[in-house]
């Protein structure tokens, strides 16, 4: 996903003169192509997020895009402050990207971890938050960002995530986009989670179970009509997300959930635990330990379903 | 305005200051008198702004840092035209817009920044001067901050990053009254030798009487100085100054005058009862 960022990034630095890219020292080599296509508009604003995310602001107030990235947790919890008063408060359009979301870096350990970054962004007023599912939505994403009157955090994955996109599909923000149809059962999907809720419905399928698949590539503002419409469609819909199940989609569907009537399904929400991980392990290893498989999460969704049967 | 001029201003806005801290029963009245001077030498002197088009792009940026020295800031930008000095009659009401901090630009005309949380103004401040030299402009930006301020690490973040890229434009004045909220400032957090730490950080860094309207005015007429880097103004100051019973004593950050200790306050500084 970085290298998409790098790549979108590099195409619209080089038609829009207000886009400015600031990097707190990671990227080497990532954003050459962009100094190139945007001289001047890159800044390695170095190992000090709190000042990048004001002067970020500052910019911003100056009718400039800033777009910052750096890893998600240096980036949100690092200066959330920042991020709360010179951003959002000022309602200054400045696009926050955090790499390496989630458990992407599950081997660096809990430093760099970052299963909290929705749950706290999403409480700022005027902050939007994306979460694009692959390399396809991350550049629509990014996209429709730096349109934005108001700013913006987006997390990605890192190397390698896996394409689910075929063709480029309607995207706007705060609209979830259906993935597939489905009868039994609703999945949704934050991030980089999406090809992990893809194979889960194939497993499912694979069962005689169809399942509708959204990807929520938006947290914030939460798409509540799509929610309204699967709640009342499906018997049950399961929600994951590599980020902790305190405050992020998952967090968000069941505040919404509990302000509404009369809607029938259950929820079931994936997520990381409320613990840090202390041993050694990959991504995989991770969303393991976590049940973030398409194995469990399709093994889960079954039983729930047998068991609403029973009953 | 000459020199006479700007002073008797300076001690306009002290009274008035003074005044509406013991009306609203608002506290940072030794904040706002240490910083009365510089506002007044750089809105009525320096800074080129145009009250009736307060979003220039053009503009110089000011920004109190400080965001606590708001009640004296907000008597200058009434008296310098961005709004009716009779809005002012509103501080610190409900559903007013004058909080004890300033509030965002969109808010008020003539603020550029809603500080209030230290350490936030001066890293914003670096973000509108690389913004101008991104976008071929020629306007200065300058930063009030207070010593106490100078405790964050974010504005040492900012000041390596303005020596890192060479902006010329930013000016960083540092109110220098030697107290923060509870006690000395040196002691608090050892913060000398001031200047030099500025000049380690790559800075063009001066010294000079915040009280002396001559000295501020030629420094602040001096931007960029020819040297390449930012400019930090260490400012000494008085905190309380003007009132012979509120200087140098901490009390004040937090004490709100009598009424007549406004008397007393107005009769020092020459202004009418």
């Amino acid at each position: 996903m970085r290298n998409a960022f790098a790549d979108e990034i590099t195409k619209l630095g080089a038609v829009d003169p207000k886009i400015v890219l600031l990097s707190g020292d990671i990227g080497n080599k990532l954003f050459d192509k962009f100094k190139d296509g945007a001289a001047g508009r890159f800044f390695n604003c170095g190992v000090a997020e709190a000042n990048m995310m004001s002067v970020a602001a500052g910019m911003a107030l100056c009718g400039l895009r800033p777009v910052i990235y750096t890893i998600a947790p240096f980036t949100t919890t690092r200066c959330f402050e920042q991020i709360r008063v010179d951003a959002c408060y000022h309602e200054a359009p400045v696009v926050i990207v955090g790499t390496g979301s989630g458990m992407s870096y599950a081997e660096l350990g809990p430093t760099h971890h970052s299963c909290e970054d929705m749950a706290i962004l999403r409480t700022l007023p005027n902050m939007t938050v994306l979460a694009p599912g692959d390399t396809v939505e991350l550049r629509l994403a990014l996209r429709a960002a730096l349109r934005l009157k108001g700013p913006a955090y987006m997390r990605i994955g890192k190397k390698g995530d896996p394409l689910v996109h075929t063709r480029e599909p309607e995207f706007t923000i705060g609209k979830s986009i259906t993935m597939q149809p489905g009868k039994d059962v609703c999945l949704i999907s934050a991030g980089v989670m999406l090809p992990v809720m893809m194979q889960a419905a194939k497993l499912l399928a694979g069962q005689g179970i169809t399942a509708r698949v959204e990807s929520f590539h938006t947290v914030k503002p939460l798409d509540e009509q799509t929610l309204s419409e699967v709640f009342r469609e499906f018997p049950l819909v399961a929600v994951a997300e590599e980020h902790g199940r305190i405050g992020g989609l998952g967090g968000a569907i069941a505040e919404w959930l509990a302000r509404q009537e009369r809607l029938r399904a259950g929820l079931i929400a994936f997520g990381t635990d409320d613990a840090f991980m202390h041993e050694v392990g990959s991504t995989e290893y991770a969303r393991k330990k976590f049940g973030l498989t398409a194995d469990n999460i399709a093994h889960q969704v079954q039983a729930k379903l047998r068991s609403a049967r029973a009953h | 305005m000459n020199i006479d001029e700007l002073k008797r201003l300076a001690a306009e806005i002290r009274a008035r200051i003074i005044e509406n801290s013991h009306k609203t029963q608002t506290p940072h009245l030794g904040s706002c008198l240490s910083c009365t001077d510089i506002l007044v030498a750089a809105y009525f002197h320096t800074l080129r702004i145009d009250p009736q088009q307060p979003r220039d792009p053009d503009r110089d940026r000011f920004i109190l840092s400080k965001g606590h020295g708001a009640a004296a800031l907000f008597q200058v930008l009434a008296l310098k035209g961005f709004y009716p000095e009779a809005m002012l009659a509103a501080y610190g009401e409900d559903g007013g817009i004058f909080a004890e901090h300033p509030p965002t630009p969109s808010h008020l005309p003539g603020i550029e920044a809603a500080t209030g949380s230290l350490g936030h103004g001066m890293p914003m401040g670096l973000g509108m001067a690389m913004s101008a030299r991104i976008q071929g402009q020629a306007y200065n930006v300058i930063a009030l901050l207070s010593d106490g301020e100078c405790n964050e690490g974010s504005i040492w973040e900012a000041a390596m990053l303005a020596a890192s890229q060479k902006v010329e434009r930013l000016v960083a004045i540092i109110d220098f009254n030697k107290w923060q909220a509870t006690g000395r400032s040196e002691e608090i957090l050892a913060l000398n030798p001031l200047v030099d730490k500025w000049r380690a950080f790559g800075w063009s860094a001066y010294e000079v009487d915040g009280h002396d309207m001559a000295g501020l005015i030629k420094l602040l007429s001096n931007v960029p100085d020819g040297s390449g880097k930012p400019v930090a103004i260490v400012a000494h100051t008085v905190k309380g100054k003007g009132v012979s019973f509120m200087e140098d004593d901490n009390n004040w950050h937090y004490r709100i005058p009598t009424a007549d200790e406004v008397l007393a306050s107005k009769k020092e500084l020459g202004v009418a009862a």
